[in-house]
């Protein structure tokens, strides 16, 4: 096995007790450099067959090269790993790099940058290099801010060359259709083969569905040449789940009748992207319910599902423009709720509960496109997956909001029952109180969100529409009497908490001056709620380019907690513009961000921090069950 | 008249008009909902997903009409619960989109619809929208001109269905007629308040109680519509009203 300097990397890894460690798999981040120019995301560029062939050999082996400071001070710290005997194994940095010959270009001395924290050389994973390189080619100039990048360590990720911008920000704007003539046909193909990530939605029959960029005449092509591998695949009675091609990654999921794509250049791991295409086919489920869909395709394998999906195109671009951004909720596949007191939320709830209508099923509160409180059956709770598709159609997709006045919409929760619809009253209470928010938050995913408060009340009685309008009076009503509007607005107006305010509350002596807290930012999931709660992004993350790179962040180290064959508990990245920290727990998942020169024992501590705050703010950060009927 | 000046409704008693809007998609059914309730236009507008229930009164020189709108949405998969909005609604506003023939033919297929299964009393107008994309709706009053000019549609920039085509079919379903602009604004408070107008005072007493009446009268009412501009037959509420007691759709 080839050494390479140029590419250290350490992991630390917390398991239990197990006699002997199974031999750790190899992570994206550490693959060799194909053909020298961009961190491939497979070993090989060609078409890789999950089902069929075995996987490739490891190329490295879990050695017992124990680094345990960090470990240790977690683990003593920490309750739910003070009974797990943890032996931490890192990789033994040299066994398993790898170099090519052709890895000597700029991407080599990229690389290099990494040696610049001299005290961690051994513990340099290069993380974010592998996030902008998967985004944008390498230039020289990327060394000279990488180098900048290391001197400096107030400002993670920031430093970052700048080429994932020009590349990210066109990411949104739309290809343009063809003139008449076809003359600007080659202009269109690089506009749409310049995009970072796309989408197509096919039938197995070949018909397009649904595709982010480009209109048919652009993709027909496409869409032919990506049937014809699927069906390939599919006619040896084993089916294409993905391949790398170049810096590309592509997933397929197949679903009966359809196959869903995702090409994505941001780096993604497999899973996050069959997460995204799970997403996109609930929505699809969402509008028609599986059985009717297979009933038109089994009645007509032909059929144009465009037809029946017409209109929801906008729903589906939203969902799929959000995990382009970056979203944490899909990330962790859970929910973020709003921060208010425990007893303001029982109030809530009760009020709930008090005005609740025979024919409702679900109860929802949201507020700035967080959930504030829910009212449910004992026996249902409601899929994190459910809800997203909600937030989706009503805070990212100006459908429903746009239109003003109360709403009545049949939709399928898949996660709940995917052969049925459901119907749901939304009705947007008092959207403006007063003086505006402070919009520290406003730019985080580049788009408006709302300040206004929803009420939803869902009911499986498509009839039940004067009941449910009727209960949002009640509700809305007492809400007003007994202050809990006053107090959701509040909670809105003040927003997500800083790190520094959240870090310093942990402290007895609250008196003296707020030291500024060392990480940047962090994700804290609680697996038990299926609830997350992360700080604000403040100005370091508040562009859409800033967003991007953290999210690619918290995907490396989340694709690293939840490898196919191993599951790390702790996760340690440095890289030129970043450090970070990923934990897990059968209780928790606590990510954690801060500049490029915190130690580990300062993420370590600042991770514990996170989560004693948020064990001590449990009820007020998530919505513990909710009011049960 | 749509909007709610304050000293129009002093002592004029109020009554609820339950009112659905039905037709194609992307026929701008929305638009001029939120036209006449918010006085607001939005380029590009999502497509409603199920229905949205607006409220907005209309103000007649001897009552007030408070509508309540259910703004359907117009894709073929939301069909089978049109009837949900429908039923009981003492006014449906079929909308169709004057550069899109296909949108008529759908706006045929809702009058029929409404013909057999709405309440018999029903009072239904037609709208063909988007005349703000045809060169010669500059000025409603223009429309007399407009109307006799119909045949030769193809040339007037983007229309497709002749105004009276639309006005024929209208007439003899017995139903209320309108060109209208959700983006200019062109006729939008007009529809409402001729909607209003032709409410029979019966139907507003006691709800689902149809007047009875003969159906030819109906197309005197919509004549009389046709030749002045709308806003004269504002202040005839009362033959309109009593013409449409008539109207069988």
């Amino acid at each position: 096995m080839p050494e390479d300097e140029d590419q250290q990397q350490h992991v630390a890894a917390q398991r239990e007790s197990s006699p002997q460690p199974p031999p750790l798999p190899r992570r994206p981040t550490t693959i060799e450099e194909e053909d020298g120019l961009r961190p491939p995301l497979t070993p090989s560029g060609s078409v890789r067959n999950f089902k069929g062939s075995p996987r490739p050999p490891l190329q490295s082996k879990a050695t017992t090269a124990v680094s345990q400071v960090d470990v240790l001070g977690l683990s003593q710290d920490a309750s739910p790993s003070n009974n797990q005997r943890s032996r931490s194994h890192s990789r033994q940095p040299s066994g398993r790099l790898q170099s090519r010959a052709g890895s000597d270009d700029d991407t080599a001395s990229v690389r290099s940058v990494q040696t610049l924290a001299p005290g961690q050389s051994g513990d340099i994973e290069s993380l974010l290099d592998d996030v902008v390189g998967a985004a944008a080619t390498e230039t020289d100039e990327g060394v000279e801010e990488r180098d900048d990048a290391a001197s400096l360590d107030t400002s993670p990720l920031q430093n970052i060359r700048d080429d994932l911008d020009e590349s990210f920000s066109s990411e949104f704007e739309p290809v343009g259709s063809f003139e008449p003539d076809g003359s600007n046909g080659e202009l269109l193909n690089r506009q749409w083969r310049a995009k970072l990530k796309h989408y197509l939605i096919l039938s197995s029959a070949g018909k397009p569905i649904y595709s982010r960029h480009g209109d048919d005449q652009l993709i027909s092509g496409t869409i032919g040449v990506v049937q014809t591998i699927i069906s390939f695949y599919q006619g040896a009675q084993d089916t294409l789940r993905g391949f790398t091609a170049g810096d590309a990654r592509f997933v397929i999921l197949s679903k009966g009748h359809l196959h869903l794509l995702a090409i994505s250049r941001l780096g993604e791991s497999e899973a996050q992207l069959r997460a995204q295409l799970e997403a996109l086919y609930m929505q699809i489920l969402s509008t028609l319910t599986l059985p009717t869909m297979e009933k038109m395709f089994i009645n007509r394998p032909s059929t144009d599902l465009r037809r029946p999906l017409q209109g929801t195109e906008s729903l589906i671009s939203s969902l799929a423009d959000g995990f382009t951004r970056g979203s944490p909720a899909t990330l962790l596949s859970a929910l973020e709720c709003l921060r208010i007191r425990k007893a303001h939320r029982q109030v809530i709830h009760s009020t709930l509960l008090k005005c609740r209508s025979p024919q409702l099923l679900y109860g929802l509160v949201v507020a700035d496109g967080r959930l504030a409180a829910v009212v449910r059956p004992k026996k249902h709770s409601l899929h994190p997956g459910d809800l997203h598709l909600i937030f989706n159609m009503l805070f990212e997709a100006d459908s429903v909001r746009a239109g003003g006045g109360e709403n009545w919409i049949p939709l399928c929760l898949p996660g709940f029952n995917n052969t049925g619809y459901l119907y749901m009253y939304v009705s947007f209470i008092d959207p403006e109180t007063g003086s505006p928010r402070e919009d520290i938050e406003q730019p985080l995913d580049g788009r408006k969100r709302d300040n206004e408060i929803a009420v939803l009340l869902i009911s499986a009685n498509r009839e039940a529409f004067d009941e449910m309008r009727e209960m949002r009076d009640k509700v809305v009503d007492q809400l007003q009497a007994n202050g809990s509007l006053a107090h959701i607005r509040r909670a809105i107006a003040n927003g997500r908490s800083s790190c520094t305010s959240i870090l310093n509350t942990n402290k007895a002596d609250t008196k003296g001056a707020d030291t500024p807290a060392p990480i940047a930012h962090f994700l804290y999931k609680s697996r038990a709620n299926v609830q997350f709660v992360m700080p604000s992004a403040g100005p370091l993350f508040s562009s859409t380019v800033s967003w991007r790179r953290l999210i690619s962040l918290y995907a490396r180290l989340q694709g690293a907690l939840h490898g196919k064959t191993t599951h790390l508990k702790v996760v340690h990245v440095v890289t030129g513009g970043a450090s970070a920290l990923a934990w897990t727990t059968p209780t928790f998942e606590v990510y954690v961000v801060a500049g490029p020169r915190a130690g580990k024992h300062v993420l370590a501590k600042a991770a514990m921090g996170v989560v004693q705050w948020a064990r001590r703010e449990e009820e007020r950060l998530f919505v513990v069950g909710g009011a049960v009927f | 008249m749509a909007d709610q000046s304050p000293a129009a409704n002093a002592p004029k008693p109020v009554s609820s008009v339950k009112l659905v809007l039905l037709g194609e998609a992307a026929v701008g059914k929305s638009s001029l909902v939120l036209r006449f309730v918010n006085n607001d236009f939005q380029e590009n507008k999502e497509p409603t997903i199920g229905a949205a229930f607006l409220t907005q009164k209309a103000h007649l020189p001897t009552r007030t009409i408070k509508f309540e709108i259910w703004d359907t949405a117009g894709q073929e998969r939301f069909a089978s619960l049109a009837p949900m909005y429908y039923r009981n609604a003492q006014a449906a506003l079929v909308v169709y989109d004057v550069t899109k023939p296909s949108s008529l033919v759908k706006a045929r297929h809702w009058v029929a619809e409404l013909q057999r299964q709405a309440s018999p009393g029903i009072v239904v107008a037609v709208a063909g929208n988007k005349v703000d994309l045809v060169d010669d709706s500059a000025a409603p009053s223009a429309t007399p001109a407009e109307g006799a000019e119909g045949e030769a549609d193809e040339e007037e920039g983007g229309r497709k269905v002749s105004r009276e085509e639309a006005e024929k079919f209208a007439e003899e379903e017995g139903c209320l007629f309108f060109e209208t602009s959700a983006k200019t604004g062109s006729n939008v408070a007009e529809v409402f308040t001729a909607i209003a107008n032709a409410i029979p005072e019966a139907a507003l007493k006691g709800r689902g109680q149809p007047a009875a009446g003969a159906a030819s009268t109906g197309g005197a009412a919509q004549a009389g519509q046709r030749d002045d501009s709308n806003r004269v037959q504002l202040g005839r509420g009362d033959g309109v009203q009593k013409a449409n007691e008539g109207c069988a759709c």
